[in-house]
């Protein structure tokens, strides 16, 4: 990631000299920007994805982290899901610099896993596929917490985990893509609206 | 702290600050011929390694949350070199029931590199406003005195916008805008039907080439800097061309202390803190324009105490620090269903709104006095973090239902935000601190902020006009306030909406106010103020685009005056 930026700057570098502190008669062309976002585009395309070794949570924690968020965002017929999009990563990544972020995800996987043991007798990677899903469907509404209160640690954990995971997917290649967001490119004209809902 | 380096050079001129006040004082002073020094408290800016233009969040490992998630509390990390709400070692503080939140940017251009970009006249009014309701102050200034460099300025910035005649909203010299979005065209619709103006925005964003620099190729990312200099900031469009003379000399990394003066009571030179050598330095120069933001302004004045100003320099007066005011601001959205059938197209056009509303109730009694504007946005824009945090508030579950969701859901919000007049009050100002210091020894400000009933007034008649827009249109407003408690009817903190101005304030009475029409000091003839703290009012328009016709103006009258050898 470090090298792909160093390079992105300094095609920019090349590209603009002059710009910022020469004179304002002096700045790149709109094919020259469109050059730069391919080159980026491209970069980015090329990066390996290999294996991740996380920075914060311990092995165990993180594949319970890995599976929570496939079960939040899973694959499905139209495209991948929050694995897939590195939402795990990225996670881990701001995890391991918010001390808050890591008493609410460090702490939340504990009470999960002790929610688990006391209900099925073993941790939540142990559990099979329905267990997972009737603790998920448990903790993943606030109405739940209402009717049994020893729930709403869950119920809170899980809304702070569906965020940042929504956040890892929807800013990923494949969850903007999912969405169909079309743009973040250079337009000679900007061609207003195709055609107003009724 | 060693000894204190003096320069023997002297310069003409010692401009504090490069953002639009003191970038606009740098190129017309420097294009003058004056000699120029200009002082930043930050780093210099490299647009083309700086600037995230293009960037997708994918391509940054933080996503544009900022490294331990914290970028958000400040607009997210891919805004251009943007400052912060809080500056380490830098603080500031506020007194017991104030909370006032005071955004800083350190970097040449300052606030300039990431700005709005909303370039709105005052209208001929605004300057009479005592006049008008017998709130506040007049100006010393007409709308007609300005109104030449109104015209200067939008000619040389650039900026888009439309003839249409609405008193509140004076017209200007304008480029083309860009096309409406879908979602401004059905605002728009709902807008007519209700009565509520709603016309072209007007930004300082180029729809064609001026002076060299290229047309918006509209990604849509004005905020993050625009490598092409097609949007307007100091940095990239005030800054080069004052460069270009080889009359201005830029000197990074200072903070400035305190300004100096003779046993005249004339303003000498300026003594600063090198960050970098930790080191206290100083300027000599013959005249002085500090525009280093409106409250660093004051807070450099009321620190600039000798046995001749006692009470801070330039401050007879004691209106240094008071009549400060930030914009009302209270914004709310809503979830249009007819947009879920929206084929995906290229939604992102400029960095900002194609169409605003400007005041449009000027013509009857309100329950409030003076007015607002609204600006809105929304719809298909580039997927980012906390995109569906408010969905997954309010529909919660997970799985396949919730990519789903999100998939029927994404574009089809819009959001509005109000944007308007605050009345100066006593319980509004900075001033010292008596007790606290930042890193570099300097004594740091204490604000005091209260709205009164004509904001909080003004913030429920907004909330009232955004309910009956979204409903207009057939949509859901999905925005609850309160109508009690500390922030009633939406309206945000003081300071939040980052239009801080008045806080060295013009008049025509040397007894409460700190400067003449010309920005000139009243006790200090060779000291100006040239960013937000001379506004005697701060209307519903954002200030930059008058902070540099003020600026523009008073830089020819020192320039005059110094040719006459009055300086």
């Amino acid at each position: 990631m470090a090298n792909e930026s160093i390079s992105r700057r300094d095609i920019l570098r090349t590209l603009a000299v002059g710009a910022a502190a020469g004179s304002v008669l002096q700045v790149i062309s709109a094919e020259a920007a469109e050059y730069v976002h391919q080159m980026v585009h491209k970069e980015k395309a090329a990066a390996p994805a290999g294996n991740y070794t996380p920075k914060y949570f311990s092995a165990s924690q993180y594949a319970m982290l890995v599976n929570l968020c496939d079960m939040i965002i899973p694959k499905d017929e139209k495209c991948g899901g929050a694995i897939e999009a590195g939402a795990p990563e990225f996670i881990d990544l701001l995890t391991s610099e918010n001390d808050k972020f890591q008493l609410r995800l460090g702490g939340g996987l504990f009470w999960l896993d002790g929610y688990c043991t006391d209900h099925y007798g073993k941790v939540f990677l142990e559990c099979t596929p329905e267990q997972k899903k009737d603790v998920l469907d448990l903790i993943a509404f606030r109405k739940n917490a209402k009717q049994d209160p020893s729930l709403s640690q869950g119920v809170s954990f899980f809304a702070f985990l569906r965020n940042m995971t929504c956040d890892g997917y929807y800013t990923s290649k494949i969850g903007i893509a999912d969405l169909g967001y079309i743009g973040n490119t250079s337009l000679r004209e900007f061609p207003g609206c195709p055609t107003l809902p009724e | 702290m060693s000894q204190v380096i003096r320069s023997p050079k002297q310069y003409d001129v010692c401009i504090i600050g490069s953002g639009a006040g003191g970038g606009m004082a740098a190129k017309v002073l420097a294009e003058g011929g004056l000699s120029c020094a200009l002082l930043e408290a930050g780093p210099d800016v490299h647009p083309e390694k700086d600037f995230k233009m293009f960037l997708w969040p994918y391509e940054a490992p933080h996503r544009g949350a900022g490294v331990g998630g914290h970028a958000r509390e400040n607009f997210g990390e891919f805004l251009a070199p943007n400052g912060a709400w809080h500056i380490e070692g830098e603080p500031y503080t506020s007194a017991p029931g104030s909370d006032f939140q005071w955004f800083r940017s350190r970097i040449v251009g300052g606030r300039t590199n990431h700005w709005g970009r909303i370039a709105l006249r005052f209208a001929p009014i605004d300057f009479k406003s005592k006049t008008r309701d017998g709130l506040g102050d007049d100006w010393p200034i007409t709308y007609e005195e300005l109104s030449p460099y109104y015209d200067k300025v939008e000619s040389y910035i650039g900026v888009f916008g439309t003839k249409e005649n609405v008193p509140s909203a004076p017209d200007g010299v304008f480029l083309p805008p860009p096309k409406p979005r879908c979602t401004e065209l059905m605002v728009k619709k709902a807008c007519d039907k209700l009565g509520i103006t709603c016309i072209p925005s007007r930004l300082a964003i180029l729809t064609k080439s001026v002076n060299g620099r290229l047309p918006c190729h509209y990604c849509g990312q004005c905020g993050r800097g625009c490598v092409t200099a097609s949007n307007f900031s100091s940095s990239q469009v005030l800054i080069p061309p004052a460069l270009k003379t080889g009359k201005l000399t830029l000197i990074t990394g200072a903070m400035a202390r305190e300004i100096l003066v003779d046993k005249d009571g004339k303003a000498i030179g300026v003594s600063y803190i090198d960050k970098a050598s930790r080191s206290e330095k100083r300027i000599n120069a013959r005249a002085i324009v500090v525009a280093a933001s409106a409250c660093e302004s004051a807070r450099l004045l009321l620190n600039s105490k000798s046995v001749l100003f006692p009470a801070g320099l330039a401050n007879s007066s004691g209106a240094v620090g008071k009549y400060l005011t930030d914009s009302v601001g209270s914004g709310g959205y809503g979830y249009f269903p007819q947009l879920e059938k929206m084929p995906p197209h290229n939604h992102d056009g400029v960095g900002g709104m194609h169409m605003y509303m400007p005041w449009w109730k000027f013509d009857r009694k309100n329950d409030f006095p003076r007015g607002y504007h609204i600006e809105f946005g929304g719809g298909r824009e580039m997927p980012g973090v906390g995109l569906f945090s408010g969905m997954n508030r309010e529909e919660e579950g997970y799985g396949v239902s919730l990519k789903q969701r999100a998939r029927k859901q994404y574009g089809c919000h819009i959001g509005f935000a109000g944007r308007g007049e605050m009345i100066p009050n006593p319980d509004t100002y900075c001033e010292i601190d008596p007790d606290v210091v930042d890193e570099w020894g300097i004594p740091v400000l204490r604000f005091h902020f209260k709205w009164s009933d004509y904001e909080l007034l003004q913030a429920k008649d907004m909330q009232e006009t955004f309910r009956s827009i979204v409903e207009t249109m057939g949509g859901e407003y999905k925005t609850r306030t309160s109508i009690h408690g500390d922030l009633p009817f939406g309206i945000e903190a003081g300071g939040k909406i980052i239009h801080e101005v008045g806080t060295a304030r013009m008049g025509a009475d040397p007894k409460t106010s700190v400067l003449n029409g010309f920005c000139q000091a009243h006790d200090v003839k060779n000291l100006f103020v040239t960013d937000g703290a001379p506004l005697v009012t701060n209307p519903d328009k954002n200030p930059t685009l008058t902070i540099m016709a003020l600026s523009w103006r008073a830089s020819e009258y020192l320039l005059d005056e110094a040719r006459k050898g009055n300086i």
